[in-house]
């Protein structure tokens, strides 16, 4: 058989189907910094970029770039999940600044992304995910204070806005006429930043408030796929953590608390949570999550807790093992964020600030082993809810969890 | 039809009635009308990776690899029967983005899915039955999911401490020190102003529109939501 040359050439110099700009082909559009762009388009007044206030640290992403994640002055983007199923998770990181001098807001103008919705339903589209992110940029703009994105979707979410409105002139125009009916400039803020990587870039000061001694505690990290999946070069990455091959975020706190981070093969995959799979197709999740990660970490490192950055990981992993229980399955991993795990290192209650009760997985002998009577510390949670159900407290108060 | 023909042709797409080609054709050029399509595929190598790293693929008759090929090789019959019968299956964790050819088979899904939610094809219908509360919530309160929602009929599966939640639901509500946190209804308090904000972004976006397409009734209560609190601040949309 001849090879048809001709045909294959002519094929070849037809490039409309998928030419793609060598400037940016896949690997040179990851690495490059997106700051030039940013400011370019500042210059030429199609939108305002919020400066990462002073003072910051810097901290190294995948490729390099350096990114500042800003000490002070927060603007806590919560989550809909932490907030509504896992409240510990948000009051954690709260309280972790509150100990550590942090000037925040916690703001009532504040939507969630919507990005939940977006990837289990469809039911939304670019300019409309645009738009929400942009509303909720601009009310954190008006305060003077700096988005911190508690949800790892979110995060991930808000970079694919931002990659997409830097490519696409039209969107920035349909986004900013709806900004304009709301009153509002289209903002966009110099660096996105979750919340781990504010824990990450603080470890230190963290671990100088460390009160419980964590040294004899195993922990196993679930990295979670929006944090690092999605526009992967605005990841944190650090040489010394596993040689750089994979985030540094969660293991560098757990390392700095003293905690023994152990690895297991199934790091990469995802915990099962799939968005629309949680809420209404569950069977994937709990087989997914239970299978492809708690098993695999009982059995390749058995670790007293595991421990994740992100919304939808601590829900899955966490409320996935009840049911394999009940199939005699090896689960029975205590699940929580590393904020809640910073915050007992530094000495919070389990239940009044990591509010533990929420969780199902069991905690109880991890507490132990940090050293902390659970049966004491619900008994003083209970007396506190008897006070609210009596109408001598409306609340509970920041004063009350540290008496 | 002939009997070989049989064999490589169905009368029904993934158990929906088929259409024709062209309109098949129509929806595969919506998707590649989507402004993110150019950027979301590069013609693909083949190679596996994105179904080696995906959670979907291990658990369904699911291939990112098969939607990058389809679409690539602008095939509108194979993406057509991909919207039937394989979008939904996805978890959207974007592990393919791992492609070596730069590819996000995850993007091209989240399109494929916008597209059949705007043509208001049957498995999209399908794919959310059940799932449409939670679009209620988000989209008029702002926030996706609430503590009330915690309920141990709804979550039998989660263990007994869903029913200690949804017991205790309101005195544990306020027993949260974040003072944004005391709500029942909403994952936080979100403000009324901040709401009528984010319903004119629904409205103006045509993502309001996109609910009539999939179930008419949540529309007509969505819409009516919106537009009695747009009014009431003297919005007219
Ligand atoms: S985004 Fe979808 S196709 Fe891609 S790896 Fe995840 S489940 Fe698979
Ligand atoms: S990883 Fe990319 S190139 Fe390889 S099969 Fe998947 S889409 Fe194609």
């Amino acid at each position: 058989m001849t090879i048809p040359v001709e045909a294959l050439l002519k094929k070849k110099e037809n490039k409309s189907r998928f030419d793609r700009d060598a400037e940016l082909a896949a690997g040179d559009a990851k690495r490059r910094d997106f700051h030039e762009e940013l400011f370019e388009l500042e210059e030429k007044g199609e939108w305002i970029v919020q400066r990462v206030p002073e003072p910051y640290v810097e901290v190294p992403t995948k490729y390099g770039r350096m990114k500042k994640v800003p000490k002070q002055m927060m603007w806590h983007h919560k989550s809909c999940g932490q907030c509504g199923h896992i409240p510990g998770y948000s009051t954690s990181i709260f309280w972790v600044q509150r100990k550590l001098g942090v000037d925040y807001n916690d703001p009532t103008d504040q939507t969630s992304c919507t990005a939940w919705n977006y990837y289990a339903s469809a039911t939304s589209n670019a300019a409309a995910q645009a738009a929400v992110a942009g509303r909720n940029f601009a009310a954190a703009y008006e305060t003077g204070y700096f988005p911190l994105i508690h949800c790892g979707t979110s995060y991930g979410h808000y970079k694919e806005v931002r990659e997409e409105l830097l490519l696409h002139g039209e969107l920035r125009k349909e986004v900013r006429e709806i900004m304009k009916t709301l009153g509002k400039p289209l903002v966009m803020p110099e660096e996105i930043v979750h919340y781990s990587e504010w824990f990450y870039a603080m470890k230190d000061e963290i671990a100088k408030h460390q009160v419980r001694d964590f040294s004899d505690i195993a922990v196993t990290v679930h990295p979670a796929c929006h944090y690092y999946k999605l526009v992967e070069q605005d990841a944190i990455y650090d040489p010394d953590v596993y040689g750089g091959q994979r985030t540094a975020i969660v293991s560098g706190v757990a390392t700095a608390l003293g905690a023994e981070v152990r690895d297991y093969s199934t790091w990469f995959d995802c915990c099962g949570f799939g968005f629309r799979h949680i809420l209404v197709q569950r069977d994937f999740t709990r087989s997914f999550a239970t299978q492809r990660k708690i098993e695999k970490m009982k059995e390749e490192a058995n670790p007293d807790v595991t421990l994740t950055h992100d919304t939808g990981c601590v829900t899955t992993l966490d409320k996935s093992q009840f049911a394999a229980q009940a199939h005699d399955r090896n689960v029975g991993v205590p699940v929580m964020s590393e904020a809640q795990f910073a915050a007992l290192a530094m000495g919070a209650h389990p239940y009044k600030v990591c509010q533990l009760h929420w969780h199902s997985a069991d905690y109880r002998p991890l507490l132990e082993k940090m050293g902390i009577d659970w049966r004491a510390a619900w008994a003083e949670f209970e007396a506190e809810v008897e006070r609210l159900e009596k109408g001598e407290i409306d609340f509970l108060t920041w004063a009350d969890v540290d008496a | 039809m002939s009997q070989t023909g049989a064999l490589y042709k169905a009368e029904a797409v993934a158990g929906y009635a088929d259409v024709p080609l062209e309109e098949k054709q129509r929806l595969f050029d919506e998707v590649k009308a989507d402004m993110r399509f150019p950027d979301y595929i590069y013609g693909c190598y083949e190679c596996g990776i994105c179904v080696a790293v995906c959670p979907s693929a291990r658990f369904y008759d699911f291939s990112p690899r098969r939607i990058a090929q389809a679409v690539a090789r602008e095939d509108a019959e194979l993406v057509y029967q991909q919207m039937q019968e394989d979008i939904w299956e996805c978890s959207q964790c974007f592990s393919c983005l791992r492609c070596p050819r730069g590819n996000n088979p995850g993007g091209i899904i989240t399109i494929m899915r916008e597209v059949s939610i705007n043509n208001g094809l049957a498995s999209a219908r399908e794919a959310l039955e059940g799932y449409t509360r939670i679009i209620y919530k988000i989209m008029s309160t702002g926030t996706q999911v609430s503590p009330d929602m915690l309920q141990p009929d709804a979550f039998p599966d989660w263990g007994p401490e869903v029913k200690d939640v949804s017991d205790k639901l309101e005195l544990w509500r306020r027993a949260l020190p974040p003072e944004t946190h005391h709500t029942t209804t909403t994952g936080w308090e979100v403000s009324d102003k901040t709401l009528v904000e984010l319903y004119l972004i629904w409205h103006k976006t045509g993502a309001l529109k996109m609910i009539e397409e999939v179930d008419e009734g949540l529309h007509m209560i969505l819409e009516e939501v919106m537009e009695e609190r747009l009014e009431e601040e003297g919005i007219e949309v």
